[in-house]
């Protein structure tokens, strides 16, 4: 088992949940928790694989699965925002109609043949650093890259940028920046919409470049509220999410790998011999996800930091406190 | 919000908050007019799929109700919803969003399937005893899986949503295993069936005495979700601890001023919750299904249960007509095409009746004339 391929396919696998779970931060710093992950993920695996084989065109594919995620994540943002419901349920019920619209459209879609799918190239010179440069930068799809990309302009964005500054603002302290004169409402849009891209081109991700194809609802498989739990992991910090999106990554492929060689390190390898020690495999991702949210729990309890103030509230004008 | 939409048109829409309570019948009919809106949005997606929306919801009307055949199946369908959306609906009472029926419920159908395939009981054990220990197992598993979450978000302020629905995968890994290591029949994905004694009664088996019982599948599990809604209806509005839960739910800060313990009661909401859950997944299991099977059981009758907890306002008794409804729709939806239909539609429903929430709080005057 060479471990460098493992987290060579890990950081692909990882760049999905990346995507996914800076969508969600951006729109939890403004203030609007949006649990509609997972339907918007898969939105976006289905529009971007049948607009792929519709027009054989893998990059129109991606634009179409970042639109149509960002206009479903608008029923939220509408619901919350404008109409002030409860966050919670109305996430819930995004991911119920992000499921069922994937489904209904995609109907037939996994028997419809292959796709061109998006590039994979290696970055000259870097590639040639020992390890690293095999493990980050040979042979990964663009989208890897330009995940790679996202972090440290993500980074800049929300924390050295005046339209950053604005969107913390809105999240931490609603009333206040409505009396600076910043849209509250028009931000919260925004910033739901760009949530909803990105889980869009999460979904894009999956369908077209990391496992291509449309296995209905297996195709995100809970990789959309794995992205909600990191959100919290990462204290809402995009290098943080970074860090945690790119080790579920490698778990993930980890898994996979490891009931496949005869030996493991040197003894014989249980989950070669009983594949059904592989179900527990399986869990690992989801039970790691639990624990690494009781890590940032506790965290933010000690430290006295985490979730924007106004994340869940709807802001209302004219009312006190919010 | 408070403005008014336009000044330039003579007909302009306001706004306003309700400041007293509207009449009783007023919420009902927000909610029948939301599902009446939710079916034609429906509809319009299902035309753009390219389907034909009169003859699905036709379809799905004939499929549950057209005779008594179909419509005991339709009953058959609402039992496991009913006890998955009481589950839901007690810890929603709390604002615990528990999430995690699912699991809880794939995890009680394991819990009385250990009691058959253990075996903890021998297989010509009378229905007698195999069916009370088969339920208190279902509750035992399904309360352990809403502790978890219930625990961690007690003590260490971890996100109910995001722990109780991962330990939905957990709980269908955790069941594969067992079907395909463990009990497996012959290599196939499932257990072998269980002894006579394990089953719930069905109406059919009556059909000597009462020949119009005759092929009907309807089971005992109907009572039991009964009669935990009216258990569940009495704890949340005759009893002190319902009053706490309600009290929490409504404002924690003045619960805690109250001396009401949140710790505590956040874990055992959850655990009442896991179990009612888990004697879902048993009446399933008992009632319909005969064997442990994930396939049938992991059918998201827990996610099911979240929309009809909302749907009934969280009231117990309005859950087991909801439910029933919603059956139809389940049990209509197995032969529609394509398959995601119901699935759709039960989002959409959702999503019709939390923003038909507006109108319970705010009221839309219509304004003529310039302001």
């Amino acid at each position: 088992m060479d471990f460098t391929i493992i987290l060579q396919a890990g950081i692909a696998s990882g760049t999905v949940l990346l995507f996914a779970t800076l969508g969600e931060l951006f729109a939890e710093r403004s203030g609007v928790m949006n649990l509609g992950v997972e339907g918007m993920m898969l939105i976006g695996a289905m529009s971007a694989f049948s607009t792929a084989i519709a027009t054989g065109n893998p990059w129109l594919g991606v634009l179409v699965a970042m639109f149509f995620a960002g206009l479903i994540s608008q029923i939220h943002a509408f619901i919350v925002i404008t109409l002030q419901a409860d966050q919670v349920v109305s996430g819930l019920s995004l991911t119920f109609v992000g499921t069922g619209i994937s489904l209904v459209l995609g109907e037939g879609l996994s028997k419809a043949g292959t796709v061109s799918l998006l590039p994979n190239f290696s970055i000259p010179l870097l590639a040639q650093i020992p390890i690293l440069g095999k493990i980050f930068f040979t042979d990964q799809s663009i989208l890897v890259y330009v995940g790679y990309l996202f972090v440290p302009l993500a980074w800049y964005y929300i924390n050295r940028t005046r339209p950053g500054l604005h969107l913390r603002a809105v999240g931490e302290y609603p009333s206040a920046a409505d009396a600076l004169g910043i849209n509250v409402f028009r931000m919260r849009y925004f910033y739901v919409f760009v949530g909803g891209m990105l889980a869009g081109l999460a979904g894009a991700t999956i369908s077209l470049a990391v496992s291509p194809g449309w296995f209905s609802e297996l195709t995100t498989g809970g990789q959309g509220w794995i992205a909600i739990g990191l959100v919290i992991f990462a204290q809402w910090d995009p290098i943080r999410a970074a860090i945690g999106a790119y080790a579920f990554g490698a778990l993930r492929r980890l898994i996979l790998d490891i009931q496949g060689p005869l030996l493991l390190l040197g003894f014989d390898n249980p989950f070669y011999y009983n594949p059904y020690l592989g179900f527990f495999l399986q869990m690992l991702p989801y039970l790691f996800t639990v624990f690494v949210l009781v890590i940032g729990s506790r965290e933010a309890m000690r430290k006295r930091i985490g979730a924007p103030a106004a994340l869940g509230n709807p802001y209302v004008r004219g009312e006190r406190g919010k | 919000m408070a403005e008014s939409k336009s000044i330039k048109q003579k007909l302009s829409f306001r706004v306003e908050p309700r400041l007293n309570e509207p009449p009783a019948w007023y919420p009902s009919v927000v909610s029948f007019g939301a599902i009446i809106v939710a079916l034609i949005l429906g509809g319009v997606l299902i035309s753009l799929a390219g389907g034909d929306p009169f003859r699905s919801y036709q379809h799905i009307a004939k499929a549950s109700f057209g005779d008594t055949g179909v419509l005991s199946d339709t009953i058959v369908k609402a039992t496991p919803i009913i006890l998955a959306a009481l589950a839901c609906s007690v810890a929603f009472r709390m604002k615990l969003w528990n999430i995690g029926a699912e699991g809880q419920f794939i995890m009680g159908a394991f819990g009385a399937s250990a009691i058959v395939l253990a075996p903890v009981l021998p297989a010509e054990t009378s229905r007698w005893i195999f069916i009370p220990v088969m339920m208190i197992a279902g509750m035992a598993a399904g309360a352990v899986w809403g502790f978890i979450p219930g625990y961690l978000k007690a003590k260490f302020n971890v996100s109910e949503i995001i722990s109780s629905l991962m330990l939905n995968y957990v709980a269908i890994a955790w069941v594969n295993f067992w079907i395909f290591g463990v009990w497996t029949e012959g290599g196939f994905q499932m257990s072998p069936k269980f002894p006579d004694g394990a089953w719930l009664p069905r109406l059919a088996d009556y059909a000597k005495a009462f020949p119009i019982f005759r092929g009907l599948t309807t089971h005992l599990g109907l009572v039991i979700g009964i009669v935990a809604a009216i258990i569940i209806w009495f704890i949340i509005f005759r009893s002190r601890w319902g009053y706490e839960i309600r009290l929490i739910g409504d404002n924690p800060h003045a619960a805690q001023y109250a001396g009401i313990n949140i710790t505590k009661n956040t874990i055992l909401v959850m655990m009442l919750s896991g179990a009612l859950a888990g004697l879902g997944g048993m009446s399933e299991i008992a009632g319909v299904v005969h064997r442990l099977q994930t396939a049938p059981i992991a059918a998201g009758y827990g996610f099911t249960g979240i929309i009809v907890a909302w749907l009934a306002k969280l009231n117990p008794l309005a859950i087991i007509f909801v439910s029933v409804l919603f059956g139809a729709l389940i049990l209509a939806g197995r032969e529609i095409q394509p398959s995601g239909i119901p699935k759709m539609i039960q989002g959409i429903i959702l999503v019709c009746l939390i923003a038909s929430d507006f109108l319970l709080r705010y009221r839309i005057r219509i304004v003529r004339g310039e302001e």
